[in-house]
């Protein structure tokens, strides 16, 4: 009896141990084919749509950093609604701790460091929350393989994505990686600190740029509880734009736009 | 003002040939234009100290903007102007153009020059290190409204941190109301009749210096500055009548701001040397936030700061004609508690809340402002301030009965 159950036990831990191998493998698959895009620009729309389908949006500019040692760097230029043009926020990205973030001010040209603990909240009155817009480091999460299931009509690896920061509003996620596209996000469940499934994020009209990195034009966030939905699409990607440290500093904030 | 344009079109001008030795490049110039106009009400609950007061001043705001851009981008003409008209108080009619400068802006130098505006500090309750541009005291009650300050501003970014270099080659007087303006002196000062230290009067040449960076949980700036003064003396002129008197001064300043998780500890402190006095006033406090309260999107900021500052505020004695202290501050050992709220909706709907409480007297303000977009353009911004408690050698002793409540609304094109 007693052998049965230690012979239970050490199943159940190699599998579990195996799944989660699995799962790490799986996101390091991911973050290698995601290495070496080296900085880009972006502009995009964000369309929000409340409960009832009313929709406002606001125009956002971007540019992002690969950071090889730590994690990337990244801003975001609010070009629209009108009263809050100009506003920008500079993040540092680190694979443990806290990341550095700077807002600016455009009225009265002040530059402020803020705190990054507020993971949870939502961004700008989106379905997105601050963690979802971050850079993904793998240091971040848990890894757990689940199982494979269709997201967009291709078959994908599910990993069960814990966050390892309390702070987090999750109490895990289930990304959908493609395996035949370079192990590309098609899909991400999001469940809350409760466990019930809370948010849903679909990659949409991947396209290919310098040759071999996926990125959405859309990314669609549903929140299930809310039924409140948000649109981000990027309507210009540029890879061509060849940013340095200096261009992710608290005095680019003010004078890259 | 004049004199103001012709520096800056000569400083554009040598500029621009210098900037053409370093190569001509795509040469397709970009504009973005914007416009907000405004509309404030401002409601004053009692009847004024002095003679002639207004209880209701209502005003419209124009301010239009523009950048033209070109070099794919890395130079650009800045223009940000100003204009107000307002039923009551002559002085809060003005214009005034907060920013008109050329830039370029290469990977890790940068240099403008025009009418600027420039924010040094990290302190919520009061700003000691933020000199470089003049107030604008008739706009607003927080220090946070500026003149634009015509400035040569060359910055590099260094691997050992930010360096900026500021040649000031003119001083903008402060804004004061007149007799029908609230919030003011017994006496009406105009600000025409100023008279400087300087010989040179306004184009008394100037300039500041400031080194900043971060290092880990740090944000550190350090500065000094040496220019006339953006304060000013009161002192009877050769016609008995009495005027502002701006003094040069040097300045030394340290803005120091620990992030630490949820929260911000943050210093800044001054030594001002002057002919009248030397003296140093400092700022220190907390910030924590309480972000995405019971998951609801909500953020509670609550901060303190304590102010500490060695100068006596201004005081009139009518019997003798003296006058002593300084319009510089009323703050002299104060502590500010407040809150911020957020509400992270799409309307960026924002409240700040607080009392700022004299420690050594019975003094306090109370001050409320609220914020929220509606529709896609519109935004309204409610103000409120509540004089209380203040005692005769107590500088908002004459503010007393200005206890006023504002509302705006504006849009944007």
């Amino acid at each position: 009896m007693n052998r049965i159950i230690v012979l239970a036990f050490i199943i159940a831990f190699s599998t579990s141990g195996f799944s989660q191998n699995r799962g790490l493998e799986i996101a390091k698959k991911y973050d290698e084919a995601y290495t070496g895009w080296g900085s880009y620009a972006t502009t995009s729309k964000m369309i929000l749509k409340n409960q009832h389908g009313q929709e406002s949006s606001r125009l956002l500019s971007g540019r992002n950093l690969e950071q090889s040692s730590d994690g990337d760097k990244s801003m975001i230029f609010f070009d629209s609604p009108k009263d809050v043009k100009g506003t920008a926020v500079l993040t540092f990205t680190h694979k443990e701790g806290t990341d550095d973030q700077w807002l600016y001010l455009p009225a009265i040209k002040r530059v402020k460091r803020i705190a990054s603990t507020n993971k949870s909240g939502p961004f700008v009155g989106s379905e997105f929350a601050y963690e979802d817009l971050s850079s993904q480091e793998i240091e971040k999460y848990s890894y757990k393989y689940v199982k494979d299931e269709k997201a967009n009509g291709a078959n994908c690896h599910v990993v069960e994505r814990d966050p390892v920061d309390p702070k987090s509003g999750y109490k895990f996620m289930h990304v959908y990686y493609n395996p035949n596209q370079k192990y590309r996000i098609e899909k991400i469940v999001f469940f809350d600190r409760k466990g019930s499934k809370f948010k849903t994020l679909i990659y949409k009209g991947y396209q290919k740029y310098k040759g071999s990195y996926w990125f959405p034009d859309e990314l669609h966030m549903t929140n299930h509880q809310s039924q409140k939905e948000t649109r981000i699409m990027f309507e210009t990607y540029n890879f061509n734009v060849d940013l340095e440290d200096n261009d992710f500093s608290q005095t680019k904030l003010r004078s890259a736009k | 003002m004049k004199l103001i344009f012709s520096f800056f079109l000569v400083a554009i001008f040598s500029i621009q040939a210098f900037s053409q030795e370093l190569g001509p490049k795509e040469s397709k110039i970009s504009k973005e234009f914007s416009l907000e106009v405004s509309s404030d009400h401002r409601f004053f609950f009692k009847d004024g100290l002095y003679n002639k007061q207004e209880n209701y001043f209502a005003s419209i705001a124009i301010e239009p903007e523009f950048t033209l851009k070109w070099d794919e981008g890395e130079q650009r003409i800045i223009g940000d102007l100003f204009g107000r008209l307002s039923t009551h108080d002559q002085n809060r009619s003005h214009w005034d153009i907060r920013e008109l400068y050329y830039q370029i802006a290469k990977n890790d130098w940068e240099l403008s020059a025009g009418l600027k505006k420039i924010y040094w500090g990290v302190i919520e309750s009061v700003h000691l290190v933020d000199v470089i541009n003049q107030t604008d005291l008739v706009e607003g009650f927080d220090g946070e409204d500026k003149l634009g300050q015509p400035m040569l501003h060359y910055t590099w970014l260094s691997n050992f941190g930010t360096f900026e270099g500021f040649l000031l080659p003119y001083h903008r007087k402060r804004t004061l109301p007149r007799e029908e303006g609230r919030l003011r002196f017994p006496i009406v000062l105009d600000a025409a009749d100023a008279e400087y230290e300087s010989d040179m009067d306004e184009f008394d040449l100037g300039g500041a210096f400031r080194y900043s960076n971060y290092f880990g949980v740090f944000d550190v700036g350090l500065s000094y500055i040496y220019h006339t003064n953006r304060e000013f003396l009161v002192r009877s002129n050769e016609a008995f009548q009495l005027v502002p008197y701006y003094e040069k001064m040097h300045q030394l300043g340290l803005e120091v701001q620990a992030t630490t998780g949820a929260f911000l500890w943050k210093f800044e402190g001054i030594n001002r040397y002057a002919d009248s006095d030397d003296f140093m006033a400092l700022a220190a406090g907390g910030e924590y936030t309480f972000s995405n309260i019971k998951s609801s999107g909500v953020d509670l900021g609550v901060l303190a700061e304590f102010i500490y500052d060695d100068r006596e505020p201004i005081q009139f004695d009518f019997e003798t004609g003296e006058i002593t202290g300084s319009t510089g501050t009323g703050f002299q050992k104060d502590i500010f508690v407040g809150g911020r709220l957020g509400f992270n909706d799409t309307q960026d709907s924002a409240i700040l809340f607080g009392g700022l409480f004299d420690l050594e007297k019975e003094g306090k303000i109370f001050s409320l402002e609220a914020e929220r977009r509606f529709a896609q353009n519109w935004k309204g911004e409610l103000e409120l301030r509540i004089f209380t408690d203040f005692e005769e050698d107590e500088l908002f002793y004459f503010f007393r009965d200005d206890s006023f409540i504002q509302l705006n609304l504006g849009r944007y094109f």
